[in-house]
């Protein structure tokens, strides 16, 4: 159905046979007030992420309730990334509401629009400008309300604070309240209405703490472990010491000694279910399986050669010039080859879902950043229809993109079958996390390159295996240039996937490495490098507000101590890092005290939001500059747990992380959770340059490899 | 062998049938659905399950219930009082001092049992104190703002 259409009926009759049985029902449970329905399709808003079938004829963005309240329905999640402050503010800015009186209806399929998943940093680009519009109209279909009961005429009604009110005297008013009261008004939005400009914004802007936070400081907060059915029992499956492993024999009667045990099998799939998560552990250890596991091919250490080896799907990204050429321009050439290990998500949630499955129905709590994706992959295993598959809001514990793939759910949906009738949940323990987790990609990148003695790059040859071309479009101006990518299919020895800011922080890592190499070379001061060679306005912003905080000067600090710079792209974000760093030169040690990020990042909705997201891209890329690294070999992971996994700790934390960004309310909003992080590798190895001539070409930068680099 | 284990629970006394060796996070999230306290690794590492046992923190994944008997524990869930938040609760909001959140009832149980034996702690003294309790988003900074501040306002008058 056109929206076109919906919107001849603004009526207070939901039931009217314009809308299909489904629609109906949707709206009838969405309760009174006042609905803001949208037809993304119609609107314009399908694309790559929002597929046509996924699509129902409309869903609604907001409902102004019976009490005043407003209700925001989103198909994002709140992983952390704050986005349900965010989103609530936006809302609240073009509604004239407090925005704690704004309720995020997140992630339940049953209720809120189709969303393709939360990554990407995305929310704020794309979903922002809906949540905008909806707002937009609400506040519309309230000024004509309030001209009807107060018999004035519309122009006059102005909204402010929950209130609308006569522009001439202000003692005339309604609330939301008294206007929606018994109402059930259905408006759709057909053409993207007017939203505010950048000069009448009050709220976006502002620093707001996150609305979720009293909920999770007491502990009510619910994740997905946190739901309690009645007769709930937990899941345990039997697991494989290796990916790929064949089953030869298994031996159950182990189990099935411990009472109170229900053993599920499926083929390999053996699950046992206890009410007790405890005797589900004890059970399952008690089963003996024997399993053949396949030969070995690399492991952490000789991954590299590996992947040079077999990458051999080979594509030109960009290019420009003749490298021949520039190589023979240029004064000095250089050759390096960098290397980054696979990376674990490491959220402190693992993954986890609680299910029931009956009358050929399943509800699920998963912790997914894919709710919608969920659905489908669960609906597709179980053979069942998409509407027969219910995901409900939850909170996670963390995500980073390792939540986008939804195994736990699937396997938590075939258990939940198999048991139908008995709500199940599967939380993973942190060992089944470290195994299925889709890491983040072991890579190599070669690049030759070459400067003339007065600073000017002449070439850039960059061949990246296995990270992507997400932001490497190169914003340094280099005449002849070249870009490959080169990679391979079932190349990794286990499963692989986005990681916070996927490839970039592989790709950021060895091209401000080699910027800086080249600086070094011809004894230019890196900061004057890259402004002299930076051929984008925007980069360059984000390069100068950075180094203007820092108080970058060309006197280097005494041995020990090193400073890094590095730029980036992600996410519509240009991004700075400038960092401070002591080496202990006998140990190798590495402790950064100072961070800078400096961002070009758009308008910024909530300034607090971002430098709180700046922070944890800092704290949090520390871990893969510095100490993460998952040993294996070849399908056998080796790390299990935070003992051999080492995420940053407290004493690893910088003294001071200061964030900021270029003016510029009026440009759309761009990425903020992902973009910073792309940084910490180069920041942190070019200090650990300047500190004591140490180039380190392998992340994570140990003592072993600085103490080593150093020689 | 199921056992009768007593102690007190937030405040009030309680009786579980347990074996000896369950652990006290499972008993807490199962049988008294205090699903506050998280589990992150079950192995003593990132401290998202700490609680307080006799005042210390502990790390309630690897204490089991015989060692429980006779004390007082203390879990997120017990932390407001008359209603209103722990000035550690009340600091961790204010300097929002949390993403996910999934750390943060352990982060709070941690600093609560350290505050209890150094009340007036430097940054230093916070930082060792809670360089076992991991935190995925990066909190850290925050985090450690929170307990600082904490610590001021409870001086004169300390609740829990
Ligand atoms: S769950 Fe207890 S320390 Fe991690
Ligand atoms: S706030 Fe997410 S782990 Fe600490």
């Amino acid at each position: 159905m056109k929206a076109k259409q919906i919107d001849q009926y603004y009526f207070h009759d939901v039931n009217s046979p314009v809308f299909s049985m489904d629609r109906r029902n949707f709206l009838k449970n969405l309760g009174g007030g006042i609905i803001i329905v949208f037809s993304l399709s119609e609107l314009g808003f399908t694309g790559r992420y929002n597929p046509q079938e996924q699509l129902p004829e409309f869903n609604a963005f907001l409902r102004v309730k019976e009490d005043g309240r407003v209700d925001c329905y989103t198909g994002k999640i709140e992983m952390g990334q704050g986005i349900n402050t965010s989103l609530a503010q936006t809302l609240a800015e073009e509604l004239e509401v407090d925005i704690h009186d704004v309720d995020m209806i997140m992630g339940e399929t049953d209720l809120v629009p189709y969303d393709a998943g939360t990554w990407g940093s995305m929310t704020t680009r794309f979903q922002d400008p809906l949540i905008r519009a909806a707002a937009a109209e609400a506040r519309e279909v309230l000024r004509e309300l309030a001209a009807e009961k107060l018999s004035l005429p519309l122009d006059r009604m102005v909204a402010s604070n929950g209130r609308i009110m006569d522009r001439s005297d202000n003692t005339r008013s309604v609330s939301y309240a008294e206007l929606t009261k018994g109402q059930k008004i259905v408006r759709a939005v057909t053409t993207k209405p007017e939203v505010k400009k950048a000069r009448d914004l009050k709220v976006i802007g502002k620093s707001f703490n996150r609305l979720d936070s009293v909920k999770k400081v007491t502990g009510k907060a619910l994740y997905a472990a946190d739901i309690r059915l009645p007769g709930l029992m937990y899941a345990r499956i039997v697991r494989p010491p290796a990916h790929g492993s064949k089953l030869v024999s298994s031996d159950t009667s182990g189990a099935e000694a411990v009472t109170g045990t229900r053993l599920l099998r499926d083929g390999d799939f053996i699950v046992v279910l206890h009410a007790d998560p405890e005797m589900a552990e004890k059970a399952v250890m008690a089963i003996r399986s024997e399993w053949e596991v396949p030969e070995s091919k690399a492991n952490q250490d000789t991954i590299f050669e590996y992947i040079k080896r077999n990458a051999t799907d080979i594509r030109v990204r960009y290019s420009g010039g003749d490298l021949e050429a520039g190589r023979k321009a240029s004064d000095i050439v250089f050759e390096h080859e960098y290397h980054d290990g696979y990376k674990a998500h490491a959220s402190i949630e693992t993954h986890t879902a609680t299910a029931i499955y009956k009358d050929g129905e399943i509800t699920m709590w998963a912790s997914s950043q894919t709710p919608f994706g969920t659905r489908q992959e669960v609906a597709d295993r179980l053979g069942i229809a998409r509407e027969k598959v219910h995901i409900k809001q939850i909170y996670l514990g963390g995500g980073f993109g390792g939540k986008i793939y939804n195994q736990q759910a699937v396997e938590a949906a075939r258990i939940a079958r198999m048991a139908e009738g008995t709500p199940v949940q599967l939380a993973w323990t942190r060992r089944e996390e470290f195994m299925y987790d889709m890491f983040r990609p072991a890579a190599v990148m070669k690049i030759n390159s070459g400067v003339t003695k007065d600073g000017i790059i002449r070439f850039w040859d960059f061949d990246i295996y296995c990270a992507g071309d997400r932001g490497t479009e190169l914003f340094y101006g280099v005449a002849d240039h070249r870009t490959r990518l080169l990679d391979a299919r079932g190349l990794h020895p286990f499963g692989t996937g986005a990681w916070r800011a996927p490839g970039n922080n592989t790709t950021t890592f060895a091209r401000e490495s080699q910027i800086d190499i080249m600086a070094h070379s011809i004894g230019m001061d890196p900061l004057e490098f890259r402004i002299k060679n930076m051929n984008n306005e925007r980069a360059l912003n984000s390069l100068k507000v950075a180094a203007e905080k820092f108080g970058w000067s060309k006197t280097k600090p005494p041995k020990g101590t090193g400073r890094g710079i590095a730029v980036g792209f992600d996410a519509g974000t240009y991004v700075t890092i400038i960092l401070e760093a002591k080496v202990d030169l006998q140990t190798g040690r590495v402790k950064v005290t100072r961070a800078v990020v400096g961002q070009d990042m758009g308008q910024v909705i909530n300034p607090q939001g971002t430098r709180i997201q700046a922070e944890g891209c800092v704290n949090m890329g520390l871990g893969y500059a510095l100490t993460e690294d998952i040993e294996f070999d070849w399908k056998t992971v080796n790390s299990y747990n935070f003992g051999d996994y080492k995420i940053p700790l407290f004493s690893d934390i910088p003294d001071s992380i200061e964030t900021v960004w270029v003016d510029a309310m009026d440009q759309p909003p761009q990425g903020g959770g992902e973009p910073a992080i792309i940084c910490m590798g180069a920041a942190v190895t070019n200090a650990i340059f300047e500190a004591c001539g140490a180039r380190v070409f392998r992340i994570p930068a140990t003592p072993e490899r600085i103490l080593e680099a150093m020689k | 062998m199921k056992e009768k284990i007593q102690f007190v629970l937030n405040g009030k006394p309680v009786e579980v049938e347990t074996e000896k060796e369950q652990f006290l996070l499972w008993v807490l999230r199962t049988h008294f659905n205090l699903t506050g306290t998280k589990y992150g690794c079950g192995l003593g590492y990132c401290g998202s399950c700490t609680v307080l046992m006799d005042d210390d923190p502990v790390r309630s994944c690897n204490i089991m219930m015989e060692d429980v008997a006779g004390t007082r524990i203390v879990t997120i869930e017990g932390m407001e009082e008359g209603g209103e938040l722990h000035p550690l609760q009340q600091a961790f909001v204010e300097h929002d001092a949390l993403q996910c959140g999934f750390c943060t009832p352990g982060m709070i149980m941690n600093a609560a049992g350290f505050l209890k034996k150094n009340t007036e702690p430097t940054r230093a003294d916070i930082i060792d104190a809670m360089e076992d309790n991991l935190c995925r988003c990066g909190a850290h900074n925050r985090i450690i703002d929170a307990i600082e501040s904490a610590s001021k306002n409870m001086k004169g008058g300390p609740k829990s």
